[in-house]
């Protein structure tokens, strides 16, 4: 007879590992592997079944501070990896942890792929407009302008928009998160998390050494109320620190626009409310920018479907009933044979 | 040419008796040439005789019609003796346009038999052809012998009772030439008709005129042969090892291997390929065959297909990717990462021509420097090579048990000549093979990820999903001892030694290098490796046949090299490496050995003709009389 013992409950540091952690002091890092590792003990995620798969850069030295499976692959290519392995074993759960080159540059076509196959997994990308661990060149993520050693006249490129590229590649789950956000970040893990199917999240973080404050205009204590709006299904998109600027579409266009409430006519009942299933309002919410935006914070968007592992294996489960126990003998021997005596 | 000439009666007709003979089909590359090829290969295995074949089609999927770089071939060798290699030049050619015939006509044997589609020697054909003048008609082809049939029309006039549109009645006209040549050589029709009632059984008129096109190809054969214009022949059954046989191509074969490693291994298969010519018909063999527990994926690059088999390796499946020599590249880093992590993967090369794209429908074998040292640092794997394309299934299978084994990846080399060309096979029975079960550790006491077996060095292969072995890997060096990141100069030189020491180890579990043919001590050895095993020991054997003390040796493993190869070559006093690249086999040996090898080598996206090794043997031959 088999007697269950009930599982001892792991706590936030059950969930870390014992490799002295290596990134600069101060690094937005430190916030996130915290908030990973909260979100691990919040869900209980069982240890054995967790696997970090992460590329190169900073933020992919994450694998080796959690502990669960691990494994720190090459750059720009852990969404392929993590791809093979979900197949192989749909039962683990697969965080891929990435940076905005690893993701954006030479991984983008990897990051494309698995979300377009909506594969089941998590995709954290840590946002930090810069290549740290090369030493601060710009990223396919800075601004244009930014003044790195190898572009000190100022970068020139455009930056790419990580949650509108999300979006445009088919992602069924799209969402943004501030590294510092102590109490969001996890919740936004937790959301990433519960989602079937490929969940791609941004976070934004901060690069104390090469590109400092690059977010205060919008994570700044004194202007975070005004300068990001907190998405949630369901809620009317309000946010400011009176609690009265909302955001609604312009009359005649598809195009949205900031409003105050009780100024110039408007109400509540103008504002939109989010609504994280439509494509269209999510993609106007990930393309608003400073100043004249806020910053949509949250789940922008998810609309689950189908994951590409189930899909898979559906398949080979259905060829398996339909040629049980097939034999190689017998495959070999298929086709025209004949014998010579 | 066609040895022997004793006639002798053969359903009431006089037919010339041979021992071998090479034919050549030759036509557009939409005339169905590779599929008259096959029925062909398959109705002579039939009848019993050896042979082997060699596809060689044009990269364009349909290039303009008409043009010689539009042509498709087949050829295909068959006797009644042991045979090795598609044949060095044919002895009859079917030509279905003037392309086919300008672009074949000067590989064949004097005194050979050219069949033509007279139909199609119009005067557009001709001139895209690059013919000023019309070569049936005047000398051009003085010295063969020639039919000439308005093929095209005849076949319509087969079909016309089935009612087909007259692009596909066209189209038999394939099959019309295959039932002439099916008379030439007194072979049964029957096997096509099965065939082609199988194939064509939902459109019964296609399937019947395709049978019509066959039995009037053969019909008119029979005219001729009343009219005693044409001599028919007989090849009489090869003496063939009794069992049950099939025919297979390489491509066939590396697929069949690998599900008969992961069996062997009681692993599921995690294959992942891009599309790439010749192995994507890996990726599509290997599709079909999901019931044997293959997750198969086609992925968005050659990085991703490498990335997610090694991914589909760490979550303890065996991770298989195919590619040729430019797809090979993309892959490199992450068979580093492989090589780093220790994680079991095969890849397959199906090489090509090269470089850059080269030639990719044409065969060569310049890939194995590649495989040997095509990667940045010391990071030595398992190189393993097929020489016939049956020879691919038992690879395979080592291929998976190396690397299961010594937690390693394996590159398995092949070639465009192996993956596409057929040979009989004599079917093993895949029980008498040996099981190789991988064991993944469970036991979390005094756990390190980088725990080796003494003996083969290979480290134990923990798995996500097991409670306790919770452990990070990567490719940054790690610590001998604990797994964990070390930079550490003296373990770093530590981790170098044993991966060496782990690949240079797999010597002991490979066979003794063996004399293919020959004596195991003489003047010549002829050394070889991957698809020139043909023509070499076809060619070895015809110089011992005049009392030349030469000797074969084929390498099947380049890496690690067989631990007695070595002494083996030093028992010879010249030692010729026969490649299809500038020297890289060479290379290897005389830097490991020192040895004063001489290489023969061609590069022209065409294999090895036996005279060719031949010519070099007695060159060599000569350079030792005194």
């Amino acid at each position: 007879m088999n007697i269950a013992t009930p599982p001892e409950k792991l706590s936030v540091k059950d969930y870390a590992s014992d490799q002295e952690v290596r990134w600069c002091p101060g690094c937005g890092d430190y916030a996130i592997v915290r908030a990973m590792q909260k979100t691990m003990a919040d869900i209980q995620a069982p240890p054995e079944k967790t696997v970090f798969i992460s590329g190169i850069g900073c933020a992919a030295r994450f694998p080796y501070y959690m502990a669960t499976f691990g494994f720190h692959t090459i750059h720009g290519r852990a969404a392929s990896v993590a791809t093979g392995t979900k197949l192989a074993n749909p039962d683990l759960d697969i965080w891929v942890i990435s940076g905005d080159g690893d993701s954006l540059s030479i991984g983008g076509n990897h990051l494309m792929h698995v979300l377009r196959r909506n594969v089941n997994l998590q995709y954290i990308l840590f946002n930090n407009e810069i290549y740290g661990l090369t030493k601060g060149q710009y990223s396919p993520t800075s601004k244009v302008g930014t003044k790195s050693p190898s572009t000190p006249l100022g970068s020139l490129d455009k930056p790419v928009s990580a949650a509108l590229y999300a979006l445009g590649c088919g992602a069924r789950f799209v969402a943004r998160g501030i590294d510092a956000q102590a109490k969001h970040l996890p919740e936004v893990f937790k959301r990433a998390h519960e989602h079937k199917g490929a969940s791609f999240v941004e976070v934004f973080q901060n690069c104390i050494v090469y590109n400092d404050g690059v977010y205060d205009h919008f994570t700044a204590k004194n202007v975070a109320a005004d300068k990001q709006i907190q998405v949630q299904h369901g809620l009317p998109l309000i946010f400011g620190s009176d609690a009265n600027k909302g955001l609604r579409l312009k009359p005649g266009k598809i195009e949205l626009d900031v409003v105050t409430i009780n100024e110039d006519g408007v109400t509540e009942a103008d504002i939109l409310v989010h609504d994280e299933t439509n494509k269209v309002l999510a993609t106007l919410l990930a393309q608003m920018e400073a100043p004249n935006f806020p910053v949509a914070i949250g789940v922008l968007f998810c609309d689950p479907a189908e994951t590409y592992e189930t899909a898979v294996n559906d398949q080979l489960e259905s060829q398996k009933r339909q040629n049980q126990n097939p034999s190689v003998n017998e495959l070999i021997r298929s086709g025209a044979t004949w014998t010579v005596d | 040419m066609m040895d022997g000439s004793a006639p002798l009666t053969v359903e009431n007709s006089i037919r010339e008796e041979v021992d071998d003979v090479v034919v050549r089909f030759a036509g557009d590359s939409g005339d169905g040439i590779q599929i008259t090829g096959g029925q062909f290969t398959l109705t002579t295995a039939l009848a019993g005789n050896d042979l082997s074949t060699f596809p060689d089609f044009p990269a364009e999927i349909r290039a303009p019609q008409g043009t010689t770089f539009g042509v498709s071939a087949f050829q295909i060798h068959f006797g009644s003796r042991e045979i090795r290699t598609a044949g060095d030049a044919p002895d009859v050619l079917v030509a279905l346009n003037p392309a086919a015939l300008q672009v074949n006509v000067s590989d064949l044997n004097k005194g050979g038999l050219i069949i033509v589609d007279e139909g199609a020697f119009t005067d557009r054909n001709l001139k895209k052809a690059g013919y000023t003048t019309n070569p049936l008609e005047d000398n051009a082809l003085d010295g063969f012998r020639l039919i000439a049939v308005d093929i095209t029309k005849n076949t319509l006039e087969a079909v016309k009772e089935f009612g087909l549109s007259q692009k596909e009645a066209v189209r038999c006209k394939n099959m019309y030439s295959l039932g002439l040549v099916y008379w030439l050589y007194g072979r049964d029709r029957e096997p096509t008709i099965s065939w082609l009632n199988a194939k064509f059984g939902k459109r019964l008129e296609i399937a019947n005129s395709n049978i019509a096109a066959v039995n009037a190809g053969h019909a008119l054969g029979e005219t001729i042969e009343a009219s005693g214009e044409t001599t028919s022949y007989t090849i009489a059954p090869a003496e063939i090892k009794p069992g049950l046989y099939r025919t297979i191509t390489g491509i066939e074969a590396i697929s069949y291997g690998l599900v008969a490693g992961a069996n062997k291994a009681h692993l599921k298969m995690t294959f992942a390929g891009y599309p790439i010519t010749p192995a994507s018909a890996i990726l599509h063999t290997l599709s079909k065959l999901k019931q044997f527990d293959i997750i198969t994926f086609q992925a968005e690059d050659e990085i991703a297909a490498v990335c997610a088999a090694l991914g589909g390796s760490y979550a303890g499946t065996i991770g298989v990717t195919a590619s040729s020599g430019p797809g090979i590249a993309l892959k490199t880093e992450a068979i580093g990462l492989a090589i780093s992590v220790e994680l079991p993967l095969v890849i397959i090369n199906v090489q090509r021509a090269g470089p850059s794209t080269g030639m990719p429908t044409k065969t060569e074998q310049s890939d194995l420097n590649q495989a040997v040292f095509g990667r940045n640092a010391d990071s030595p794997l398992v190189v393993i090579s097929a020489s016939t394309p049956s020879d691919n299934f038992e690879v395979a299978i080592e291929s998976i048990r190396l690397a299961t084994k010594y937690m390693t990846p394996v590159m398995l080399l092949t070639d465009g000549y192996l993956a596409n060309a057929s040979e009989p096979w004599k079917i093993p029975n895949v029980d008498e093979i040996a099981e190789f079960p991988v064991k993944f550790l469970n036991n979390s006491d005094n756990f390190s990820p980088t725990t080796r077996d003494p003996k083969t060095l290979a480290r134990n292969w923990p798995i996500p999903g097991t409670p306790n072995l919770e452990h990070r890997i990567g490719g940054i060096e790690k610590s001998y001892d604990t797994g964990n990141i070390s930079y550490d100069s003296s373990n770093h030189q530590k981790m170098t030694d044993v991966r060496k020491n782990k690949i240079d180890g797999i010597a002991n579990d490979i066979p003794l290098q063996e004399i293919t043919r020959g004596d195991k001590k003489g003047d010549i050895a002829v050394v070889g490796w991957g698809s020139t095993f043909g023509p070499i020991t076809r060619a070895v054997q015809k110089v011992r046949s005049n009392g030349h003390n030469v000797s074969h040796i084929h390498i099947r493993h380049i890496w690690p090299l067989p631990r007695n190869l070595e002494t083996v070559l030093n028992e010879f006093k010249v030692i010729i490496v026969v490649e299809m690249n500038t020297g890289q086999l060479i290379t290897l040996l005389r830097s490991q050995f020192l040895i004063d090898a001489k290489g023969l080598n061609k590069v022209s996206g065409q294999p090895f003709k036996v005279s060719e090794i031949e010519a070099d043997i007695l060159k060599a031959v000569k350079g030792l009389i005194p």
